[in-house]
């Protein structure tokens, strides 16, 4: 009841904060140059994650088009092709499956002085999920156009089923209010601030995920063994973050990231990120880029519980344990046409890796069926690589 | 919450009060599409999706987000 009076109160106090921005937005004068519509371009880009047992790889298609004054199109096509052998599914004592998500999305910009709209819609479906969204903005450039303000609502629904499992269905919905600050402080520094609040509610846990559990805490000799999670139907978070980017003086950038997030399931977490970027004539850009994540884990969660009544909400799910990510990356760009070439003002090849590092602090790699006490704590590394060109006309 | 009302007071009073102190024709280096924070839409809302599938943390990425339910 309690969680329910905290997240109605904080809804309220963030549309109450829209509404106030809205006014502000409207009062403030705006000065002489409009905002920008997005660039026509396209982007054909192939995706592949592969680690932890899992492989997921596809593709993505982006074209955008707009009449380059008030407003700009656009549809992606994306897919996953996932094949998963993950430590879930091998502790479970299932197989390898495979499946495939397919996502879409529409949307449209438009600009009037200094103010540009967004809607767009996204839908994303796989055998046993499917998920749709909505998601509108307004952001305004002012005072000079050295200060942009953006506003943001999200809604999306979504309905899960479980294969082999004809009867299961359930449903969760979630709303995302989004407020963003960008400021130009320098002439070679712009800094941004991000915010955004997000509410679910539904069945919000993974129908294939199971908790641990002692089964006699009295037995001479304890064992365990696994039972349902079960996860309150309501969340709410908050995120905060703040970027910068620096322009040196020899026609380079260094970029730094910070973000903060809490949610009332009881995970707080910390995420920074440095990268610098560097040209190499006219052609070529090269960017190298670190990434920190640390979590701590949601109150309910718990590597082993000591009974299968221990919590009124009991979840063993790695996601909500404590750990952290380290990431490093490696990107290249290499420009073509910069002249034009046909329908065609530019265009770009480019190929990103990052290598990414899971450590957990709670949760047990349970494979090899260690006895209670000797289970290793489970990590593993992952390689990311997107490798896509880019077309501007 | 109040750190977001602080920090947009200071930008409301600042424009009010102050002529924008960076011209347009000194903006040549933010406009350097180096300088962007958002170059690649689709390869960074990628990144997003790969992140927000394996950590705790969503929200505040940056761009436009989506919130589409796609564990």
């Amino acid at each position: 009841m309690v969680q329910k009076v905290a997240r109605v109160v904080a809804v309220a106090v963030i549309r109450f904060k829209i509404y106030l921005l809205l006014v502000i937005m409207v009062v403030l004068p705006g000065a002489t140059q409009a905002a920008v519509v997005p660039e026509d371009r396209t982007d054909i880009l192939y995706h592949s994650y592969d680690g932890g047992g899992i492989t997921i790889d596809g593709p993505s298609i982006l074209v955008r088009k707009g009449d380059k004054k008030s407003y700009s199109v656009f549809g992606q096509y994306y897919v996953d092709s996932i094949s998963s052998a993950s430590i879930d599914v091998e502790v479970s004592g299932a197989s390898r499956y495979t499946e495939e998500r397919t996502e879409k999305s529409v949307g449209v910009d438009y600009v009037r002085d200094k103010t540009t709209m967004s809607f767009s819609h996204t839908t994303s479906s796989e055998n046993d999920y499917e998920a749709k969204s909505y998601n509108i903005g307004v952001s305004q450039d002012m005072f000079g156009d050295l200060t942009t303000i953006s506003l943001g609502y999200s809604q999306g629904d979504d309905i899960i089923r479980a294969t082999g499992n004809d009867s299961f269905e359930e449903t969760a919905s979630r709303k995302n209010y989004r407020l963003g600050i960008t400021q130009v402080l320098t002439r070679d520094l712009i800094m941004s601030f991000s915010h955004e609040t997000v509410s679910d509610q539904g069945y919000l846990q993974n129908p294939y995920r199971q908790q641990r559990y002692i089964v006699d805490i009295n037995a001479p000799t304890l064992e365990y063994t696994f039972g349902p999670e079960i996860y309150p139907n309501t969340r709410t978070s908050t995120a905060n973050a703040i970027r910068a980017k620096y322009y040196l003086p020899y026609r380079a950038a260094i970029h730094f990231e910070y973000r903060d997030f809490e949610d009332d399931w009881g995970i707080d977490a910390t995420q920074t990120e440095i990268g610098y970027t560097h040209p190499f004539g006219e052609e070529w850009i090269f960017e190298v880029h670190l990434r920190n994540y640390e979590q701590s884990s949601a109150d309910f969660y718990r590597d082993l519980f000591l009974s299968p009544t221990e919590l009124n909400f009991m979840a063993r799910d790695k996601e909500l344990s404590d750990y952290t990510t380290s990431t490093i990356g490696f990107g290249v760009s290499y420009e073509f046409a910069k002249n034009g070439y046909g329908f065609i003002d530019k265009g770009s090849a480019n190929l990103f890796y990052d290598r990414i590092q899971f450590d957990y602090n709670n949760f047990s790699d349970l494979r090899g069926l260690p006895a209670i006490g000797e289970e290793p704590l489970y990590s593993f590394s992952a390689n990311v690589i997107r490798l896509f060109v880019s077309l501007w006309y | 919450m109040r750190l977001i009302l602080v920090i947009l007071s200071l930008f409301l009073l600042s424009g009010c009060s102050i002529q924008p102190w960076v011209k347009p024709y000194e903006r040549q280096n933010l406009a350097d599409p180096i300088m962007s924070f958002n170059r690649d839409p689709s390869a960074n809302s990628y990144m997003h999706h790969v992140y927000q599938s394996r950590e705790g943390a969503r929200g505040a990425e940056g761009g436009s987000g989506g919130g589409c339910g796609c564990n």
